[in-house]
């Protein structure tokens, strides 16, 4: 394949993101790294369990945890993952316009998110002296959710410098695999985000 | 060697620069062999001044702090910055090969995990001139590794971040590109035996690495951030770090030994001249022992009281692993039967290996068995099975590597008569010391102690172990002259030295960049041994001759690399004043805009045309 037909294809593949060697590799790549992300927040999770019931005085899960903020950030990035599946809807249609559109509300809908959780940690710290030193319990919860966090933030900065850098130029062979990839971390971030909200907060406070 | 040819031509400093930006595996391979061989240089002066300390009773060699910092540092030195490193290397110098492909998957990822191993390695090194290097054991145990005074753990957890996080991106390369590069024909099921367990391997790494990367963060936290996971005072639990260590940890055992298995696999084969015995059987056992090596790390913690039931589930868990390494051993053993052996160099460290692995399998037994592990654990048995299986597996295979495929990675073959008197020398030295260690344990020498007293049964014993030693350095030294004599005066090998089998034989050496210039086609196990049968010398090729698209240099991963380098110290600094916060910010910063640059920026690579290729065969 001549760069010709990867950076100006004449006729868009089904699936622009595998149309190429490299598309391919990253594609399979990607979902190795994911696998091993999630062997990292498994481990995560585990060390959360094991120090919940660790208060050292503090505040418990059930006497801090709010559901109904959880719920809307839950809801936010649900939403957000089902923005970014329309986005490579239209990865796969070769409409550039509207793939740019859903990302960009994928971000809008991520930036949310983000400022809720903001908001919480900071309720926490200021409302009830829970943080990252009071015990245990404070400095597993905020390294659990905060990695998850740490990792909205990354999505956000990635799929933000890929709607600028590629504004101008429109779809093809080279750029595909870059969104494709950047839709599949941002569902995994909403995956763990899935078992964040049963484990740390359903099962914290019923 | 090609690329000593060519430096004569060439100024020294454009030759540095085309190392650290280049791209190719060949080059990263041995740029692989000389980082992790100089680290096993390093670990085995460690060893030998561990070994100088407890050659007498009661001896003043090293200070008791000095040596915690000998043993922490050989270990850790050992297995990350030297077995695994050198693991790499053979694979990226003969993988692409073997499968019939131009490059790997991810060329500049390649480059990104070299270089944060590099770096990482150097950062573990640092502590050594900053009051102390890490002396917590090479397990860094909490709440010992999180109480350590001075900057020495800091660096370890830093340095083995960066590093591991470099082994991750080997891991995912090397999986990506055996599944998606092999040659047309190259079925799963025709995969050389070295290829198959590397990818196992990689699968391993890929799995083990993240538990490590979070023990490490958290730990990070503890030491330098107060958080309180490993701090029960504040109702952390110590044995946290433990279980995550060890989750990584056993999985990494097979990581060091699995790739070797294969080495040993092709080298039986080769100078038996024979198909490999039972090859769907050495696969099966291969992926088995993988499976199963994520079921038993919590053999490692027999005594910390976890309870009957799960020592006895762990137990009989470990036990099985002997099952399909025993399948190995027989199909080493029946693919000698009736061959037609050739005892080189390599065949002759396979032969060692065989009985020298049977040994530390048995004592793992031993081991696996909870309630006698009650009498060995952190004993000096310990120590002698686990060396049983390090060197006599990981390091005889590497030996043995190094031996076989140096013509292809260096174009010379180093000398056979020095190369067998290395290894009778290393042989005799590696049991000398450690087959004597089995009896000091079981006599009741604990494992970490810097000094022993007189007359309790333990002199003798420790300085034969110490003799066997400084034998082994000897015979490293050989190898060294061997090296180095054969650089100088030696001819050039030409091509399959060794009448392979395997496809990175049917590759002229020295290898064109683009490794094929048209890719081969693959007609069963053993390719090109199928060929030679047929009468043929080459391979036929899959496809007609046409452009060859190839990756582009690049400095962004060196670039990357030193950013994260200067951002560990100040991790580690900023406790003392929040200016050095600065070092982070800059740090991250080169590190993270080094990442926006390579997602920004087209690299499509460039194609050498057909015309060009043409040119060169007429040559």
């Amino acid at each position: 394949m001549t760069e010709q037909d990867i950076m100006n294809p004449k006729k868009m593949p089904l699936q622009p993101e595998k149309a190429t060697l490299e598309g391919k590799n990253k594609f399979l790549g990607f979902w190795f790294f994911l696998g091993g992300e999630a062997v990292l927040f498994a481990s995560l999770f585990g060390t959360y369990l094991a120090l919940n019931g660790s208060l050292n005085g503090g505040k418990s899960a059930e006497e801090m945890f709010g559901l109904p903020l959880v719920f809307i950030m839950t809801m936010l990035l649900l939403t957000s993952s089902l923005t970014s599946v329309y986005a490579m809807h239209h990865l796969r249609n070769n409409d550039f316009k509207r793939l740019q559109l859903w990302m960009s509300i994928t971000v809008i809908l991520g930036l949310g998110f983000l400022a809720c959780e903001i908001y919480e940690f900071y309720h926490y710290i200021t409302d009830y002296g829970f943080t990252f030193r009071s015990s245990a319990f404070g400095s597993a919860f905020y390294t659990l959710v905060g990695f998850h966090g740490g990792h909205v933030v990354f999505g956000l900065a990635w799929i933000t410098a890929l709607i600028v850098r590629n504004a101008k130029r429109g779809l093809n062979l080279y750029n595909a695999p870059k969104y494709y990839i950047a839709s599949l971390y941002w569902h995994f971030i909403d995956v763990v985000w899935v078992f964040i909200f049963t484990v740390v907060y359903l099962m914290g406070v019923l | 060697m090609s690329t000593l040819a060519a430096s004569n031509k060439r100024s020294f400093w454009s030759v540095v620069w085309d190392y650290i930006t280049t791209v190719d595996h060949k080059k990263i391979g041995v740029l692989y062999l000389i980082a992790g061989g100089f680290f096993f240089l390093l670990g085995g002066l460690e060893a030998l001044a561990i070994r100088w300390q407890l050659v007498k009773p009661m001896n003043d060699f090293v200070s008791a702090g000095f040596y915690n910092e000998l043993i922490t540092m050989h270990g850790t030195t050992m297995i990350f910055l030297a077995a695994m490193p050198l693991i790499f290397a053979f694979m990226n110098a003969v993988i692409p090969l073997q499968i019939g492909a131009r490059d790997v998957a991810f060329p500049f990822l390649n480059s990104l995990g070299l270089w944060l191993f590099v770096f990482g390695g150097i950062m573990l090194n640092v502590g050594w001139f900053t009051g102390g290097a890490a002396d917590a054991g090479w397990t860094a145990y909490t709440p010992l590794s999180t109480i350590s005074p001075g900057e020495g753990m800091d660096y370890y957890v830093i340095g083995l971040q960066i590093s591991g996080a470099g082994t991750l991106m080997a891991g995912i390369n090397f999986l990506v590109t055996i599944i998606n590069m092999r040659a047309p024909g190259m079925t799963y099921m025709r995969l050389p035996l070295f290829t198959w367990t590397s990818f196992v391997a990689s699968a391993l790494i890929l799995f083990a690495f993240p538990a490590l990367t979070v023990g490490l963060f958290l730990m990070m936290f503890d030491r330098m951030f107060d958080s309180a996971f490993f701090d029960p005072a504040m109702g952390g639990n110590s044995i946290i770090w433990q279980h995550l260590f060890w989750i990584f940890g056993h999985p990494e055992v097979y990581i060091l030994i699995l790739p070797i298995f294969g080495v040993f696999s092709e080298v039986v084969s080769t100078f038996s001249r024979k198909r490999l015995f039972g090859y769907s059987a050495m696969v099966f056992a291969t992926v088995l022992i993988a499976f199963l090596g994520f079921m038993v790390w919590a053999h490692h913690m027999f005594t910390v009281g976890m309870g009957a039931a799960a020592n006895a589930i762990f137990a009989v868990a470990t036990m099985t692993i002997a099952v399909p390494t025993g399948i190995k051993i027989f199909n080493w053993l029946f693919t000698m039967w009736r061959g037609s052996i050739q005892i080189t160099t390599p065949m002759l460290y396979a032969l060692g290996f065989i009985p020298t692995f049977t040994i530390g399998g048995m004592t793992g037994v031993m081991l696996a068995a909870a309630t006698a592990d009650y009498q060995y654990h952190d004993s000096y048995f310990v120590i002698a099975h686990f060396h049983y299986v390090i060197i006599g597996g990981t390091v005889f295979g590497l030996l043995a590597a190094t031996h076989y495929w140096w013509p292809r990675m260096f174009n010379r073959m180093l000398d056979e008569r020095l190369g067998k008197i290395t290894f009778w020398i290393f042989f005799v030295g590696f049991h000398l010391t450690f087959m004597i260690q089995h009896f000091l344990g079981l006599w009741g020498m604990p494992r970490r102690y810097w000094v022993y007293l007189p007359d309790q049964g333990l002199d003798l014993g420790n300085a034969i172990s110490t003799a066997g030693a400084f034998l082994m350095a000897i015979a490293v030294l050989i190898l060294l002259y061997n090296i180095i004599k054969t650089a100088i005066k030696g001819e050039p090998c030409g091509d399959d030295p060794w009448d392979g089998r395997t496809l990175e034989w049917a590759v002229p050496i020295p290898a064109p960049h683009y490794n094929f210039k048209q890719v081969p086609l693959v007609r069963g196990l053993d390719p090109l041994w199928v060929e030679k049968m047929d009468g043929r010398k080459e391979m036929t090729p899959s496809e007609p001759l046409d452009d060859i698209h190839m990756p582009n240099n690049t400095v962004l991963p060196f670039v990357m690399t030193i950013g994260f380098f200067i951002a560990g110290f100040g991790f580690i600094y900023q406790k003392y004043d929040n200016a050095l916060n600065a070092l982070i910010f800059v740090g991250m910063g080169i590190a993270l805009g080094a990442m926006l640059v390579r997602s920004l920026k087209d690299d499509l690579g460039y194609h050498i045309p057909k015309k060009e290729l043409e040119k060169e065969a007429r040559k």
